[in-house]
């Protein structure tokens, strides 16, 4: 149905974070029966509440399944060649070390204490090269290294420093540029432009749409901030209690959103010239560990109806680029 | 210069501050307690059944008095006293009169050294590579045996601990000699039959010493090392796919054995006063066993020179301490 | 209610919850004992444990085991007047020293810095020297109390002054709340749990100097505490004579006591702290 090329595909991904609370145990349904298929050379969102499990989600598909989180069913591709698509979750640690940084990287969120304190910036970019590269081409990538940290504009003498000596955005932008160095195919973003202020923030987001321009490779964005998601993404997956409810394109998303909760996102956002009170979604995001039944928006959905409590809707293909899981746009098809 | 005047003057300040307070307190315990010390002196030689001429009887008081340093006013003899000590002069012991405590004490000095030094540097370093070990595999179930062994060991008080296992191997199951830095009747020699036989005899007091500050050192470097395997940068370098022997070289150890600096540190500055237990305990010829003597003996003098010693010992290494920790973390050094 | 069942599913609490309460009973036992504790020859010398003197008889001729009550009371009563006393100074220290701030915040943290500095030990040998015929339990106690709360005055002082940056106290201080109230009402219960783990951490450091100080006999021989019983043994040589029933009953009622305080104070602790709450929800 699309001839575009998938980078990334998730097959009914469920991943719970299971937990033994002095003698009983919770489960956290984080990500739910999530079906994902991310392509090449395009920016995609992912958006939601704090606690949808958004960031989970962004760890399982980094393939950094580690305890308590745990893999409940379900499969992650990567397309690793031209036309391989390899499960990597049935990967040894080791197969999962090497491809960090070089095939797929990872983008914090550059709080203080994301870099090592006691090593000078050199010294972590040394440890993250000659983990990957050995010899001759580790020199090589260095050499890379200052190329790019001059193109990204970055200051001169960025590695001689220690990183509490820099600014939130001056790291904010080292680790992208970090991510970046070894021109992996997915580079994935922790809300990377959360504890920015609004003009640093405007400066991240231009660094990362040139870096993806240039290396041609898929961003994954997680971000609450919808925003962000407008002024940088190609598509997005709008996310809700572990499960994604609704994904198309960002124009599609932002002018014609089918979701209930989609639409409380879109008009939570203020709008030029607009100068009404901005109304936010009712009531709270559920417990991950205590789900209601049936669609777990139901409780705060305004349109709700009896069988929204009974049954999760499958998803509904309104276009090529636009799906929705919502009993009020259609019956869906249950896989 | 800011550092000089910001920093290091008030520093040296606060040193000799506390060393004068202490120095005074030591002055003022004797002189504050309900009780004569010379007329306690007096007291026990009457209770020993020495008579004497009361015209002798007054030249004694009179001697003690002055060797007490309590002539005149509290004002005069603080004055004295310290004058004293600038020339390095703690008085002479009375239990060994006329041999003055400065000698005592250097006699004692070079096994308590020997004693503690090397007993300090082993528990430092094999408490500190099992502990990290023990903090970077936590889950292991070596881990949780050491650490239950720990749990038992940490609380026992020096003497109880001591005690126990001078009962268990020296009386039940005699692998080790009782008492003693050596053999009695051994002639003290270069030779390697005394050599040996010194070794032999510090076995036990330094295995108490070893074991007890081991399950400290062993404790503390877990849980620092639990803690930073959770910080932020750890769980970057591992997104990045750093290698694990330098994630748990230059990211784990190098910052949870900073805490731990500072700890070999003051465990350096309690050498006059760390183990005088254990050496009479095991009656170990060092501070500690010069101590017990002179308590028995009622030695004050003695003993304020072990205890100006010990003050002296600590302050200094706290200082150290303060004075070369940028040098380890470079977030104080810029700060 | 609750707390106690989470509490007791930790076997650290379990044990010295047990230990704690066999070792109370022992201490209460020592009000009917049939010995008065400070008389000697009562009964026959150095026997060994028998169904008429459980744990033996010393060479000073009395009944070990009734003497253990009395040594288990007494070495309680010192270091809970020690705990008790030096909490009150360190709390009162701390609260002042965190909230007045300023000049009387430097001068006092100065002296509890200085107590940490000075090797404690050595200064109550000088003391205990010098004052020996005057040390029974309560001066002991008291003694201890007024070198032992330096620590606790630091780790309160630090709780306050975060309290105090809190939103709370500027809403209570709007809303006219005076200073003693507010202290008691809103910083307490903070800083609560912390003070019952170090009262249970100064318990033990308190019995464990009281034993070394008796070693070296500078306490008042004549009062029977797990320190003087230990003296004793050691004094008539009961290892070499191979009079162990009178030399283990101290060493080991020590060893058990000592366990159970710390691991009820790290059980509490860690009950307490959310952060090892979720290392341990995690593993």
């Amino acid at each position: 149905m699309n001839n575009k090329l998938t980078v990334l595909r998730t097959e009914q991904l469920k991943a719970f974070y299971v937990l033994d609370v002095q003698g009983t145990q919770k489960v956290a349904k984080a990500v739910n029966e999530v079906d994902l298929a991310i392509y090449e050379n395009e920016i995609y969102g992912i958006a939601g509440e704090s606690g949808c499990g958004k960031t989970t989600l962004l760890k399982a598909l980094f393939n950094d399944i580690i305890l308590p989180l745990r893999l409940i069913g379900g499969k992650i591709f990567y397309r690793i060649g031209w036309d391989e698509e390899i499960d990597v979750t049935t990967l040894s640690p080791e197969e999962k070390r090497k491809l960090r940084l070089e095939y797929i990287s990872y983008i914090p969120q550059g709080s203080m204490s994301v870099l090592n304190p006691v090593l000078k910036l050199r010294e972590t970019y040394e440890d993250f090269i000659a983990s990957h590269v050995s010899g001759q081409s580790r020199e090589e990538i260095f050499e890379l290294a200052y190329k790019q940290i001059l193109e990204l504009g970055l200051p001169k003498n960025v590695l001689d420093v220690y990183p509490h000596q820099l600014s939130g955005g001056m790291r904010q932008r080292v680790t992208i540029a970090l991510a970046a160095l070894m021109k992996p195919r997915i580079m994935i973003g922790d809300e990377p432009t959360t504890a920015l202020d609004v003009v640093v923030q405007r400066g991240v987001i231009q660094m990362l749409k040139d870096i993806q321009k240039n290396l041609k490779n898929t961003i994954i964005l997680v971000t609450h901030d919808m925003g962000v998601h407008a002024n940088v993404a190609d598509r997005i997956g709008i996310m809700y209690a572990g499960k994604i409810v609704e994904e198309a394109t960002t124009e599609l998303i932002f002018g014609q959103p089918r979701h209930p909760y989609t639409q409380f996102l879109i008009n939570s956002l203020p709008k030029f010239g607009d100068k009404n009170v901005r109304s936010s979604v009712p009531g709270s995001p559920p417990s991950l560990a205590n789900l209601p039944s049936g669609c777990p928006f139901h409780p705060r959905c305004p349109h709700v109806k009896e069988i929204c409590r009974e049954q999760m809707p499958g998803f509904t293909q309104l276009d090529e680029n636009h799906k929705v899981a919502c009993w009020l746009v259609g019956e869906g098809n249950h896989g | 210069m800011t550092f000089l005047k910001r920093y290091l003057i008030p520093r040296l300040f606060q040193y000799f501050l506390v060393i004068w307070l202490g120095i005074t307190v030591v002055f003022l315990i004797p002189r504050l307690t309900p009780n004569d010390p010379v007329m306690r002196m007096i007291g026990e030689m009457r209770g020993r059944g020495s008579t004497l001429e009361p015209g002798a009887m007054d030249g004694i008081i009179r001697d003690l008095t002055q060797m007490y340093g309590l002539e005149g006013s509290w004002l005069d003899q603080y004055w004295a006293f310290w004058v004293r000590l600038a020339h390095g002069d703690f008085g002479v012991s009375f239990f060994q009169f006329p041999t003055p405590v400065n000698k005592l004490i250097a006699t004692a000095i070079p096994w308590t050294l020997a004693l503690l030094l090397t007993t300090t540097a082993i528990s430092w370093i094999v408490g500190n590579i099992i502990g990290g070990l023990a903090g970077y595999y936590s889950r292991k179930g070596w881990s949780r045996t050491l650490d239950a062994i720990a749990m038992v060991i940490r609380p026992l008080p020096y003497y109880i601990f001591a005690f126990s296992l001078l009962l268990l191997f020296a009386y039940v199951v005699r692998w080790f000699p009782i008492t003693g830095g050596a053999s009695l009747g051994a002639i003290p020699s270069l030779s390697w039959a005394y050599i040996k036989d010194v070794l032999w005899h510090s076995i036990l007091p330094a295995l108490s010493l070893i074991i007890l500050g081991g399950a400290v050192n062993f404790q503390t470097m877990k849980l620092f090392v639990q803690n930073t395997n959770s910080e932020s940068f750890v769980q970057y370098a591992k997104m990045g796919g750093v290698t694990e022997d330098r994630i748990v070289s230059k990211y784990v150890i190098r910052n949870a054995i900073l805490p731990q600096i500072t700890g070999l540190a003051l465990s350096l500055g309690q050498i006059f006063s760390g183990a005088l237990i254990t050496e009479i305990v095991f009656s170990y010829p060092g501070l500690g066993m010069l101590l017990y003597r002179a308590i028995i003996n009622g030695d004050y003098n003695l003993i304020m020179g072990i205890t100006l010693l010990s003050i002296v010992g600590i302050t200094t290494a706290i200082l150290v301490v303060d004075l070369t920790y940028p040098f380890f973390d470079p977030r104080v050094r810029y700060n | 209610m609750k707390i106690l069942r989470d509490l007791f599913r930790d076997y650290r609490f379990t044990f010295s919850f047990s230990v704690l309460v066999i070792i109370v009973a022992l201490a209460l036992l020592s009000f009917v004992s049939p010995y008065d504790p400070t008389l000697w020859n009562v009964v026959p010398k150095d026997m060994k444990p028998s169904v008429e003197h459980w744990l033996g008889t010393d060479s000073n001729g009395q009944d070990i085991f009734w003497q253990a009550t009395f040594a288990v009371r007494n070495s309680l009563i010192i270091s809970l007047i020690a705990g008790l006393v030096s909490r009150f100074i360190a709390i009162l220290v701390g609260m002042v020293a965190g909230y007045k701030g300023g000049w009387v915040d430097r001068v006092m943290m100065f002296i509890s810095d200085s107590l940490l500095v000075i090797p404690l030990f050595l200064i109550f040998v000088m003391l205990a020297m010098l004052v020996r015929q005057f040390l029974n339990l309560v001066v002991l106690g008291l003694m201890l109390a007024v070198f032992g709360w330096a620590w606790d005055a630091r780790v309160i002082r630090s709780v306050i002054l975060s309290l105090r940056e809190r939103d709370f106290t500027n809403t209570a201080i709007l809303s006219g709340t005076g200073t003693v109230k507010l202290v008691i009402n809103e910083y307490m219960p903070f800083a609560m749990p912390l003070i019952f783990s170090n009262l249970i951490n100064n318990i033990a450091w308190a019995i464990g100097l009281e034993i070394t100080l008796a070693i070296l006999g500078l306490v008042n021989l004549n009062i029977p505490t797990l320190g003087t019983m230990l003296n004793w043994a050691l004094f008539y040589q009961s290892i070499l004579l191979g009079r162990w029933w009178w030399i283990l009953t101290p060493v080991i009622l020590s060893l058990f006591l000592f366990i159970a305080l710390y691991w009820l104070s790290t059980s509490i602790s860690e009950y307490l702290d959310p952060r090892t709450r979720i290392q341990r929800v995690g593993a």
